[in-house]
């Protein structure tokens, strides 16, 4: 019996909550959420830097929390401030890094296959949104470089007829842009890619064909615990 | 190689031009990374893609 | 469904929209989220010690004043005449005319309106030194004069500015400028001394998380202007990229950046719309390569996927 076929015959569920449980279990069943295996192609370094961004948003936030901890002149006047804040910037470049190599592997590998379209737009507006946060990141840096940008930026927003709105010169918006709105949306747009990944699984070579020996090499006592798996 | 990486620190910055194209040696050095790095995760073997049984 | 489905597209069908059902090897999730993690510490703990962070202190309206007191003269004259970039800028600041960038029939800046109004002459001069101990009586002369006189006053102080010694306001030639040095003069002390910052930046309030008016004071001068070409952080030198000194910047803004340098956009006066725009149709172009048959082949044509699973390829 596979598992979807137990979810189906789950006995007396008719409340929300259950109903809730019963299609996320079917969605995401614990085994594809904490995967043990991979597909025998999913081999290469190409595959290490989505990880490495996930890393480095982990960083990014830790050591934001601890800046926010002291506010945003701590850096000026504290060696250990300073120190936070440079974390927090080289976390920020490693980041953006690995997430350009990730999103050029993927553009390569066509992962948008075999129904993995909203995978494809939730990393790249992951990337956009990381854009946003980071531009709001160096207004707060309450030095010359911000206000610089402030000077500058204004400009594209003005013309854009949103400068009122998102007021760059206004430290007190943008600060609350940085510490909550942003992380908030980054955050949820990288679970989210994360669980479609999960969900959907890792796209399969191109061209891969069903008379692969990979596919079709499997000894048939090897098959049977792998279906129950893979389903 | 040394020389290279502090200049990406907190010292004056080192500008690279060609025509219309200038960049900050330090943006550089990020973008050369990235691209060694692709190219590195294509090439290289990666270990144990013997693959499971 | 009629004709054959595009291998390349985002439709769930083959081997690509099925469950993999072939050899699998083993993986540990956990494993490579503490491995990936703790790279990453290391990296940015290495490259915050050994690199550390720029922090450029920040100008204020008293060192421009104190560092370049005739530039900061003649950007007071033209924010009293209404004559500076920020007095004609348009909305959300002002209502000037044709001051706007559009695209043909769209104009975005006006439909927002005049959000965050600033009168630079009240804003920036007047009011200021009406906060003065001793006001000066020259704000009440200005005040009762006609637009047509105070306009006469600040352009031919302008000129004959321009025209001093060093542009030094105290080698100003005498002429017909009503109130226009006096009050030139008072705001500079002003902002020589400290306390034009607080003025323009507190505007009444203990409490003032807004800098608009300062930065935009700021950025109708030269010395400002200057300190960020020294920088190379003006936008036609790539300079939305950059971070002061060595340190790496926005790279990932290269596109971005890249159109303000090259025609139409470098000479177009509506190039910040423009580039705006360009931007926001790549970006969407991005994520929808997925469903736009042209561009979701080019991974097939360019056959960089061979490298990322030569394994699989080479035990077919």
């Amino acid at each position: 019996m596979t598992q979807d076929e137990r979810l189906d015959r789950e006995p007396d569920v008719h409340t929300w909550t259950g109903r809730a449980r019963v299609w996320m279990l079917k969605k995401l069943p614990p085994d594809k959420l904490l995967p043990e295996d991979q597909p025998s192609y999913v081999a290469s370094w190409i595959y290490v830097f989505g990880m490495g961004a996930i890393g480095s948003l982990l960083i990014v936030i830790a050591s934001g929390v601890i800046l926010s901890l002291n506010g945003p002149n701590w850096y000026h006047i504290s060696a250990l401030g300073h120190f936070v804040n440079s974390l927090h910037l080289w976390s920020v470049e490693l980041m953006f890094l690995t997430m350009v190599v990730h999103l050029w592997g993927k553009f390569w590998m066509a992962s948008w296959r075999g129904g993995r379209a909203l995978t494809w737009i939730t990393g790249v507006g992951s990337f956009a949104v990381s854009i946003v946060a980071a531009f709001t990141g160096y207004l707060l840096q309450t030095n010359f470089d911000s206000q610089w940008i402030a000077f500058e930026g204004k400009d594209a927003l003005n013309a854009s007829g949103i400068g009122a709105w998102f007021n760059v010169s206004n430290l007190g918006q943008m600060f609350m842009w940085h510490v909550t709105l942003l992380p908030l949306a980054v955050g949820a747009i990288v679970v989210l890619h994360v669980v479609l990944v999960r969900m959907r699984g890792v796209v399969p070579p191109i061209d891969a064909a069903a008379t692969d020996s990979q596919l079709t090499g499997v000894p048939a006592t090897a098959t049977e615990p792998t279906e129950a798996k893979v389903n | 190689m040394n020389t290279l990486l502090l200049a990406m620190g907190d010292s004056p910055g080192i500008y690279l031009g060609w025509g219309v194209f200038t960049i900050q040696l330090g943006n550089l050095i990020i973008i050369l990374t990235m691209l060694a790095l692709f190219g590195l995760a294509l090439v290289l073997p990666f270990p144990g893609s013997g693959g499971r049984k | 469904m009629k004709g054959k489905v595009d291998p390349m597209s985002a439709r769930a069908v083959g081997i690509a929209g099925t469950p993999w059902r072939g050899k699998l090897r083993e993986y540990d999730l956990f494993k490579e989220l503490t491995v990936g993690v703790s790279v990453m510490v290391v990296l940015t703990v290495i490259l915050a010690l050994v690199l550390g962070s720029p922090d450029e202190p920040s100008v204020t309206l008293k060192s421009w004043a104190n560092a370049q007191t005739a530039d900061f003269a003649a950007t007071a004259t033209a924010e009293l005449g209404g004559t500076s970039e920020t007095a004609q800028y348009g909305p959300p600041y002002t209502n000037t005319k044709g001051a706007t960038q559009t695209i043909g029939a769209l104009d975005l800046q006006s439909l927002s309106g005049v959000q965050l109004p600033v009168n630079t002459a009240n804003a920036f001069v007047l009011d200021p030194l009406a906060t003065l101990p001793n006001q000066p009586t020259e704000i009440a002369t200005w005040r009762a004069a006609t637009k047509a006189e105070q306009a006469k006053w600040t352009d031919t102080y302008a000129t004959a500015l321009s025209k001093a010694p060093k542009s030094a306001p105290l080698n100003v030639k005498s002429g017909n400028y009503g109130p226009v040095p006096a009050l030139i003069g008072d705001l500079t002390a002003m902002a020589q001394s400290g306390a034009l910052d607080g003025v323009i930046q507190a505007q009444g309030n203990a409490y003032n998380l807004n800098y608009t008016n300062e930065i935009l004071f700021l950025g109708d001068g030269q010395y400002f202007q200057n300190l960020a070409a020294d920088q190379h952080l003006t936008g036609d030198q790539w300079g939305m990229m950059n971070e002061t000194g060595g340190t790496p910047g926005q790279s990932w803004l290269w596109l971005f950046s890249f159109f303000y340098q090259i025609p139409p956009f470098s000479t177009a006066p509506n190039a910040d719309l423009l580039v705006v725009g360009v931007m926001l149709i790549l970006t969407l172009l991005l994520a929808l390569v997925p469903f736009i048959p042209w561009l979701r082949r080019i991974p097939k044509w360019i056959p960089v996927h061979r490298l990322v699973w030569k394994d699989y390829y080479r035990k077919r």
